[in-house]
Parts: C-alpha cells; sequence; structure tokens
C-alpha cells in the first residue's frame, strides 16, 4: 500500500523528517519498505505556455514552438504529438539536467532550438512517452514545475502484516503515528450532508452471519461524466490506483482515506430491492473485471430480483455497472464478516482491493461516515440531489473485554512494563479501557480485528513500548550434559564419509520428472503435485537417482571429464500401510536416502596410475569403506535404472550383534545402457543408492583378545564353474570352518584360456592361529585341506594345479 | 731378540696391525657410504610431482551452515529433530493457528499433491519447519529445547526465491523463557555463527500466526561488502497460547519461543554468494570450492 506523505500529514503533523517517521512506524510492525520522492529531484524545468506551433521547416514530424517561460518567450523544436497552442507543458531550460541527460542549445535539422518541452518519462515521473505532460491551465508560466506538481513529495509504500487490516488507509496510518509521536490526531471532517428529497432504494439482508450492516443512498441527478479533480486525480495516482471516472475515484477515495470500501450502483439498472444472501448453485454473475463466475452457497451475493449482481465484498457486477450516463446511483457501504469473504476471491483467483480488506477486517462502526464523504465528494464533482441515508444493522461483531494482566507481560516479555506506562500506552491507541489492581480491562475499537486475547494487547504494549527497549539476555538453565549416543552417527558424519570418498554434494529439488521415476525407478505412480512450477518438476521423487544422473548430465555439458556426486534427501513412497505417527503421515513414507553416482576415470588422470573408467568394484570398495563398520554382502538383483548384469542389492550386516544377520541397505550398479543411452552420457555411470538408517546406526566396539602364538597363512587357489558367486565359498566357510581358521578372504581372480572351458580360477587366503599354542605346519595343512575338501563338495571345486 | 726387543717389536707391530685394520675399515666404511649414496641418489624423487591416489569430495554450503547451526545450539543443549516434508494440512497450518481461509495462508503459497489426510483436506509440502514445532513438543515433556532443520517449499521461483529452500526452527519452552531470552539466544547464535560481534540485530514487531508477540530478526553488519544494511533473516516469536495448547500444554503454565530462519540466506551471507540459484544447479565448480 502506497501512502503519500502530504495526505498523511494532512491527518497528523509530527515534528520528524520522513525518514524517522518511516523508521519509527517500520519498528512498531508497519514495514516502510520504501520511502522516496515521486520524482528524482530536478532544477530548471518550468511551466511553458506554448503560444503557437508552427511547422518544423525540414522535418514532418517536428515543430517549432514559441513557448512563454514567464520571463521570455523561447523557441523550442518539439516532436511530441499531442502538442497544441494554448496549452500548458513543462519546459526544460538550457543547462537542465534530467538524469544523464543536459539540455543544450542546439540545432535540431537546421533549426535553434532553446530548451526542451517534456514528457512524463523525461520527467522521471512515470513511463509514459506518448506525448507532453499536460499541465493544469492555471499553472502559471515561468514557475517551477518540481513544485507546482509537488514531486518532492514522498511516498511510503508499505507491507502490512494480515492483522493489521486497520492500517490499509491514511486515517489507520495516520492513527498508529499519533500513537508512536503523541502528535494530535486531527479526524477527517465528515460532514452530514441532509437529503433534499426522500429517493431510497429498499435493502434487504437475509444472511446476516454473511452481512451485518447494509448503508445506503441514493443520489439523484448527477453529472457522471463530471472530470476528477486534479488534486483527487495526483493523490490517487500516488497511492497507486489509477483513475477511473469521477464516481469510482470517489469511492477509491474514500476508501483510500478511511479504510471504508464502497460501491456504486447505477440506480436505474437495479431490479428491485438489493438483497445480501448465499449464492445458489447455477446462478452466476458477470463481474466488472469482465469475467463470468459461478456462485454457490459458500459465496455471499448481492442481489436483486434479476438475482446475484455482484459478489459481497469482492466485487461489483456489470449488468448495474455506474457509467459516464448514469444519472442516478446508489451508494453502497455495507460490513461483511472477515469469515463470509475469506478465500472467496481466491477461488476465483483473483484479488481486488475490496477483498483484500474484507477478510482481513474491515471497520464496522463508520460505515455512515463513508456514505456521507463520498456524498460531500460527488456532490462537489458531479452536482447531484442526495436522498435520505439507510442504515440498515442486522448483527455486528461482538467485541469482548480483554483483559492483560501487568504480571503476564512482564512473564512473556521478560521486563518489567509498570501499569503508568502501559497505561500511556493503550490511551496512545486510543483504546477504551479500565486498570483494576495491575489488570487491564480493554475494549477493543470497531476497527482493530486482531485484539482478541491478552498476548494481543500485550504485543501491542511491546511494540509501542519498543522492542528495541526489551534486553537481550541469555537463559538460565540447568547444565545438563548432552551428548550423542555413540552408537549413532550423525547424518553430518555420513557426509563426511561419502566425502572422503572423493564425491561431492548436490541438493536438487525433491520434485522431479515423471519420466525419471518411470525410467529409473519403474514407478508409474509417484506422488503428484497438483500445482508444480513446471511439469519438468511436477513429481515427488522416489529415487535420487534421477537427480544424480542430471548433475552428472549438467557438469559434463560443462566439460567436466571426472564427475562424483552425492545427495542426502528424502524420497517419498505411496504406502497404504504406513499409518500416521508421531513423525509420520498416513498413506506415505519418506524415508532419508544417501544415493551417489561416479563418472568418467576412476582417478583424476596423473602420471603415477594408468588411466581406467570408473567400474562396479571401484564403488563398491567406497560402499564398504562409508558402511564401515557394518560388513556389506552383495547380490546379484535386477534394478529398473540398472544394467541387469552389474547390478546388486546392498545387504548390510545388523547392529545388534555376530549373528544379527543382514539387512537389506539399497543398490548398487552401472547405469543401464538403455538410459545411459537416453540420457546421453558417453561413458557407464556407477551409482548407489542407500537407506541413511543403515549408515547412522553403528554397533559399538565388541574387541576380543588378540592370540599370543603367531598366525599361518596358507593360499588356495580353486578351480571353479564360473557361474558360482565367490561369495558363496565365503558363506560355506563360515558355517563349516575347522576352529583354527581366523579368518578366509578372496584376493585373486583369473579366467584365461589355459583353464577348461566354463571355469575360472579363484584364489582364497586363509589364516589360521590357534589361541592356546603355535600350530604346527601339519596342523595348518590339515586345516587347509579340509576347506578344499569342503568346497568340493559342496560346489565340485578343485585345487588349481 | 731379547725379552724387551721383543716387547717393544710386538708392540710396533699390533699398533701396525691396529693402523692397518683401522684404515681398511675406514676405506670399507668409504666405500659403502659411497654405494649407499649413489644409490640414494638414483633413489630420489621428483617431490613435487602430484601425489597419487583418490581426491576428496565435498560437503554442499548448506550442509555445512545446517551443521554449524546444530554445532552451536547444540553447545546449550538444544536438541535436533527432523520429520515429513510432505505434511498435512493441520500440522502445517492448523496446528499453527493459522485455519483455512485465513488471509495469513496468503502469504505462503503453498504446493499441493494428490493425496488428502483423513479430514479430506490435500497433503502438501511443508512449507516451513515448523510443524516440526508442534511434531517435538507433542513427543516430549518440558523443558522442550529443539531445533529442527530440513528443507521447506513454496510456489515461488525467481532470482531470489527458490520453489525448495531450507529453515531451520528453533523452539524452547519451559515456565519463565520470554521474549527477552529469545533476544538473547539469538543475537548469541549470530554472533557465533558470523564469529564477529561487529554486528548489530534488531527485532522488529511482525505477525505469525503462530507467534505473539511476532519479530522479524534483522542483521547489519559493521563492515565488510554489506556494511550498514538491514538484512531481514529470520521470523521469530513468543509461540502463541493456543500453538502451546496443541502441543498438549497449558499455556499459563508454560512459555518459550520459536524462530525460523533461512539457511541459504545465512549461507550467502557468510560466504559473500549472491545467487541463490547456485546452491540448486549442481556445478560442480562452485561446489568444490566448498570442501
Amino acid at each position: 500500500m502506497n501512502i503519500p506523505e502530504n495526505w498523511l500529514r494532512g491527518f497528523v503533523d509530527p515534528k520528524l523528517e520522513t525518514d524517522t517517521l518511516a523508521h519509527l512506524l517500520t519498528m512498531s510492525g508497519l514495514e516502510v519498505e520504501s520511502c522516496v520522492p515521486v520524482a528524482p529531484l530536478f532544477n530548471g524545468v518550468v511551466v511553458g505556455e506554448i503560444l503557437a506551433v508552427e511547422r518544423h521547416p525540414n522535418a514532418d514530424k517536428l515543430t517549432v514552438c514559441t513557448v512563454n517561460a514567464g520571463k521570455e518567450k523561447l523557441k523550442v523544436v518539439c516532436g511530441a504529438p499531442n502538442v497544441r497552442a494554448g496549452m500548458k507543458a513543462p519546459l526544460a531550460l538550457m543547462g537542465t539536467k534530467l538524469g544523464k541527460i543536459e539540455i543544450k542549445a542546439a540545432s535540431l535539422r537546421g533549426v535553434d532550438s532553446q530548451g526542451m518541452l517534456c514528457s512524463a518519462k523525461e520527467l522521471g515521473l512515470s513511463d509514459d512517452h506518448s506525448g507532453l505532460l499536460e499541465l493544469a491551465a492555471d499553472a502559471k508560466p515561468g514557475e517551477d514545475v518540481y513544485t507546482v506538481l509537488e514531486l518532492g513529495e514522498h511516498v511510503l509504500t508499505f507491507k502490512l502484516t494480515p492483522n493489521r487490516a486497520d492500517c490499509l488507509s491514511v486515517l489507520g496510518i495516520a492513527r498508529e503515528v499519533a500513537a508512536l509521536t503523541g502528535a494530535e490526531l486531527k479526524n477527517p471532517d465528515i460532514r452530514k450532508i441532509p437529503a433534499n428529497n426522500d429517493s431510497a432504494h429498499a435493502v434487504g439482508i437475509t444472511d446476516a452471519d454473511g452481512c451485518g450492516r447494509f448503508a445506503g443512498r441514493v443520489i439523484r441527478n448527477v453529472n457522471a461524466a463530471a472530470l476528477t479533480p486534479a488534486w483527487m486525480r495526483q493523490r490517487l495516482e500516488r497511492a497507486g490506483q489509477r483513475s477511473i471516472s469521477a464516481l469510482v475515484d470517489v469511492t477509491n477515495y474514500v476508501m483510500l482515506e478511511l479504510g471504508r470500501p464502497l460501491h456504486v450502483y447505477d440506480q436505474d439498472k437495479l431490479r428491485g430491492v438489493i438483497d445480501v444472501r448465499w449464492g445458489r448453485k447455477g446462478e452466476k454473475v458477470l463481474l466488472l473485471n469482465g469475467r463470468e463466475v459461478e456462485v454457490d452457497p459458500g459465496v455471499l451475493c448481492i442481489t436483486d430480483d434479476s438475482g446475484p449482481i455482484g459478489l459481497a465484498g469482492v466485487m461489483g457486477g456489470e449488468s448495474t455497472r455506474a457509467e459516464s450516463t448514469t444519472k442516478n446511483l446508489f451508494l453502497e457501504s455495507a460490513f461483511f464478516f472477515p469469515e463470509a469473504i475469506a478465500g472467496r476471491a481466491r477461488r476465483y483467483n483473483f484479488a481486488s482491493d475490496a477483498s483484500h480488506r474484507f477478510e482481513r477486517g474491515v471497520d464496522f462502526g463508520n460505515n455512515v461516515d463513508g456514505i456521507e464523504r463520498a456524498t460531500q465528494l460527488i456532490l462537489e464533482i458531479c452536482g447531484g440531489e442526495p436522498g435520505p441515508t439507510v442504515d440498515l444493522v442486522e448483527r455486528l461483531p461482538q467485541r469482548k473485554p480483554v483483559r492483560m494482566r501487568v504480571a503476564r507481560a512482564k512473564k512473556v516479555l521478560g521486563i518489567a512494563i509498570d501499569a503508568k506506562e502501559v497505561e500511556s500506552v493503550f490511551r496512545r491507541l486510543g483504546f477504551n479501557f479500565a486498570n483494576e489492581n495491575k489488570i487491564f480491562i480493554v475494549n477493543p475499537p470497531s476497527y482493530r480485528f486482531d485484539l482478541e486475547i491478552e498476548e494481543d494487547l500485550i504485543e501491542e504494549v511491546a511494540r509501542v513500548h519498543g522492542f528495541d527497549k526489551i534486553p537481550a539476555h541469555p537463559p538460565r538453565a540447568p547444565a545438563k550434559m548432552h551428548a550423542r549416543p555413540e552408537a549413532r552417527r550423525s547424518l553430518h558424519t555420513v557426509r563426511e564419509r561419502v566425502a572422503a570418498c572423493d564425491y561431492q554434494e548436490t541438493i536438487n529439488f525433491a520434485f522431479v520428472e515423471a519420466a525419471w521415476e518411470a525410467d529409473l525407478a519403474g514407478e508409474a505412480n509417484p506422488v503428484r503435485l497438483l500445482n508444480p512450477i513446471a511439469s519438468q518438476a511436477s513429481v515427488m521423487r522416489t529415487t535420487l537417482l534421477g537427480s544424480l544422473i542430471a548433475n552428472v548430465r549438467t557438469n559434463h555439458a560443462r566439460k567436466l571429464g571426472r564427475i562424483r556426486v552425492f545427495e542426502i534427501g528424502r524420497v517419498y513412497l505411496r504406502d497404504d500401510a504406513a499409518a500416521a505417527g508421531p513423525l509420520s503421515v498416513a498413506g506415505l513414507r519418506q524415508p532419508v536416502r544417501v544415493a551417489g553416482a561416479a563418472f568418467g576415470p576412476a582417478l583424476d588422470e596423473q602420471w603415477g596410475s594408468p588411466g581406467r573408467g570408473v567400474d562396479f568394484f571401484d564403488v563398491k570398495a567406497d560402499l564398504e569403506a562409508i558402511c564401515a563398520p557394518r560388513r556389506l554382502r552383495f547380490e546379484a538383483a535386477a534394478h529398473p535404472a540398472l544394467h541387469p548384469g552389474r547390478s546388486a542389492r546392498v545387504l548390510i550386516e545388523g547392529t545388534a550383534g555376530d549373528d544379527a544377520g543382514y539387512e537389506p541397505a539399497g543398490c548398487l550398479g552401472e547405469l543401464h545402457p538403455r538410459w545411459q543411452q537416453k540420457y546421453e552420457l558417453p561413458q557407464p555411470v556407477v551409482l548407489f543408492e542407500l537407506t541413511a538408517e543403515c549408515l547412522t546406526q553403528i554397533p559399538l566396539p565388541r574387541p576380543s583378545q588378540p592370540s599370543r602364538f603367531p598366525s599361518v597363512v596358507r593360499d588356495i587357489a580353486l578351480l571353479v564353474d564360473t557361474k558360482l558367486p565367490a561369495q558363496a565359498f565365503l558363506d560355506a566357510v563360515q558355517a563349516e570352518k575347522p576352529a583354527v581358521v581366523q579368518g578366509v578372504w578372496m584376493f585373486d581372480l583369473y579366467q584365461g584360456q589355459n583353464l577348461p572351458a566354463g571355469k575360472k580360477s579363484l584364489a582364497f587366503r586363509v589364516v589360521m592361529q590357534d589361541t592356546e599354542r603355535t600350530l604346527t605346519d601339519g596342523e595348518a595343512d590339515s586345516a587347509r585341506d579340509a576347506l578344499v575338501a569342503l568346497w568340493g563338495r559342496r560346489f565340485g571345486a578343485k585345487l588349481r594345479a | 731378540m731379547s725379552v724387551e726387543e721383543r716387547k717393544a717389536a710386538g708392540a710396533a707391530f699390533n699398533s701396525a696391525k691396529e693402523r692397518i685394520e683401522s684404515a681398511l675399515e675406514h676405506r670399507r666404511a668409504e666405500l659403502a657410504l659411497s654405494k649407499l649414496e649413489a644409490r640414494l641418489a638414483e633413489e630420489a624423487l621428483d617431490v613435487t610431482l602430484p601425489g597419487r591416489g583418490r581426491g576428496r569430495g565435498g560437503v554442499h554450503p548448506i550442509s555445512r551452515t545446517w551443521q554449524r547451526i546444530e554445532e552451536i545450539f547444540g553447545s546449550i543443549g538444544f536438541d535436533v529433530a527432523d520429520g515429513p516434508e510432505i505434511e498435512t494440512d493441520w500440522y502445517n497450518f492448523t496446528a499453527l493457528n493459522n485455519p483455512e481461509n485465513h488471509p495469513a495462508r496468503s502469504m505462503q503459497d503453498t504446493f499441493y499433491v494428490d493425496m488428502q489426510d483423513s479430514g479430506g483436506l490435500p497433503l502438501l509440502l511443508r512449507t516451513h519447519t515448523s510443524p516440526m514445532q508442534v511434531r517435538y513438543a507433542r513427543m516430549h515433556k518440558p523443558p522442550i529445547k529443539v531445533i529442527a532443520t530440513g528443507r521447506t517449499y513454496r510456489v515461488d521461483s525467481d532470482a531470489t526465491h527458490s520453489p525448495m529452500f531450507h529453515q531451520v526452527e528453533g523452539l524452547w519452552i519451559d515456565e519463565d523463557i520470554s521474549f527477552a531470552d529469545l533476544k538473547g539466544v539469538y543475537v548469541d547464535f549470530l554472533r557465533r555463527f558470523f564469529e564477529s560481534d561487529d554486528l548489530q540485530v534488531r527485532f522488529r514487531p511482525s505477525y505469525f500466526p503462530f507467534t505473539e508477540p511476532s519479530a522479524e530478526i534483522d542483521l547489519q553488519f559493521a563492515s565488510g561488502p554489506l556494511k550498514g544494511r538491514w538484512l531481514e533473516l529470520s521470523g521469530a516469536g513468543q509461540v502463541h497460547p493456543q500453538v502451546v495448547r496443541n502441543f498438549g500444554l497449558d499455556p499459563e503454565r508454560y512459555i518459550g519461543f520459536a524462530f525460523g530462519s533461512g539457511l541459504e540466506r545465512l549461507t550467502m551471507l557468510r560466504y559473500g554468494i549472491d545467487d541463490l540459484r547456485l546452491f540448486f544447479d549442481g556445478d560442480l565448480r562452485f561446489l568444490r570450492q566448498f570442501s
């Protein structure tokens, strides 16, 4: 909302500079977003009276004007289409600076010009460059235009919070200024305009739960085509309202001045009694903005015998619009309950100044004042014969007294504000109150809709007293220790561990393209946004992989060759079985995942290692490092995003103990070649995605005493079927290994032409140790033989010769 | 030779032998040393060659801020919580004293999804981290002292607004936690976060349905490129009695404050970043500077 300063100072004129006043308002809760003059300061532009206009001898579109600049007559070349003899326009004299332009004597196509006639745009007033800015006919030639047009007037732009509907007017801001500065508030001079005839229009309120009060007045024989006076147009324009017609301008003026929305009807177009009632299904109304809307019993309507003629508190209708030909008019000044208006305009996808005010709360005490003020202005501008003011009051909002204890204010604010100061604040705010033994009882005024509970009053006291007067003191609290359980790792630690494996974290939008979900998660029915910002951000992701592939693509396009990214974020999974809980929403699971992507060389190209592309086993090792000390297992398993032969389900060791078993943790694999092609990636991408929960739970160490006796190592090379997974051999050992075997791991794989067809060679290293004594070679050999026999029996494995 | 002579000759012989052995030893050591030196010279590396092995990634600047905030508030005993991003209307709005059709709802343009709660209202993407106030407070007994950081969403996308962003919510409820305490805690936080006492903080009256009195918190640096400008940083206030009631507590007995701050804003101010979009377009050339 924009408030021109002079208009405001007409109501209250504290001895404060504009900037100081703006700061004071900001610090009391009425944020002044900007406070600037109407136009940037300029000197040397005067009122020019155009005495004669002649055609330029050498240019069709230019004219040569003789201009009375007050003290002298000047020849000025002008290109404006609206120039005419007799008009008054701004004349920039030579030497004047307008923005970056300096006006100099110049010859324009062979004719000397001694100045420049200006448009509004050239003066920095608006973007209007269609022609010269026409000044009032009574402006005196030679007078300074900056002064004549009051261009130094500041306009204060407010960013008001929704609770302060009472400040959506000049009067509202003025009340606040008076309360803050103690300056006297000059209430608007509302004169009662007596009726000079008994014309009236019948009004009814069928639904008083929507409309509590309806005041109205007929004014006959107006000249609706009269021009809005310049002073009013100027104020409206500076307040951000375009001038439309005298009648509409008057209603807007009263709304801005008093915060009182009005509506004006062409009375001759009304059909019978005006009645305010809820809409009925099937009813329609064509609004003043040219849109036809359908109403229903949730929408409050102004109706006559023809049906709805407007949306109450939102916008009037086309059928009863007042126009320049209107002769008899009917003024409406109603009170609609905020709950009856709130959200209705938004339902139809527009907003109006009236709805903005009514849904926040409009003073129900100034309906008649609004009519009187508008009548006075209409009579001044358009003439006319007013009838009596009709004021139908059905039901007004209750204004229950609100109690505020001084002691409670102290508890909430943390500072004692004594009863005298509270009294002073309430008095300056114009509240009607009593003070009984440090308990205040306040009767809120009709224009305040935000004073219902004790805290509302405490806030008033605090903000008028000044938030800056409340000290900042660190609270006292018992010095209780507070530490993360040792068996939990925070996600920040997980981040550090993934980063330590050479992945860079990215953060991506949770809404993605539907195609990513279909391709990479096989998800045809992800949670959809009803109002996405873009179609490629329309579904909630069930996997982080799509976003990471997008990261790889973006960076590849920026010519990066080696790209390793990860993200930690939630995914959103429909799950009918999921119940509402303290940290969950019914029908959904929203687990946090950790996912990564590696693309390009395994290592940055360098002298010390041969170059090769990153592969499955590089990333597998990363996962093992990230998840340690919990161990992982990998099982071949299909995944929609991944290469069917290079894709694994990841299982993680339980945290409870050795026998806890393994639980699913996520997936690891190479991007399916199909998607690699579709997403235009020249090399394979290795991807993983794990449940974060697996990474944040870690077991406490359970150490055992190391043996004092030396260990013995035996290597075993086996010849086995190509298809057998290495893991099977290790699992078999776990189940049946001889007691002295401490550990077995696979360290070599050989596949080559000198092996029998369908066979590969796996080499295992076995470490054996006894806790009581030194093992003999014989004992070690027999344990090794037992393992070879076990693998032979289970898998048909033979020692490789 | 006489005994005397033999003694003397023996001594001379021994001395000569010792000298010869010592000379030999010396020569052997010299040879060994020069051989070693030759070997060492041969083995010398160009120590300026790049190290071999893996590089190092890094965490996102927003995560870095997130972690620092948790550390700073953790140092005075704040717990850490996180919860759902797809929320119900009740937790995101109604429980926070922001009923349907309330004009304050238009302060936040909400994303809705194609699912409904048990009352038939559409589920939504949380517009702030404040639902976690309610969820956490209903799970714990006072004193309640928690921060909740995470992703939040609003239908807004331009140079200074991202449809997804991060907030940190703070909540402290006890029998005596006042607005003055809010000022104390938050000002202290900012000084620790920016590691500077050379900054001004102001609390400006504002409005949020879930706090009263409500404040906007503005920050001003005394030096640096942003010197002298007031920068909006946070919304805060004393928790509204109706919200305390929705926590399951008696507002007459329990009071306290809540605040919500944007992590992007804090991060931008901390590191001098002026384009919000850099955080979310995954450009490694930008992100790697935070490793």
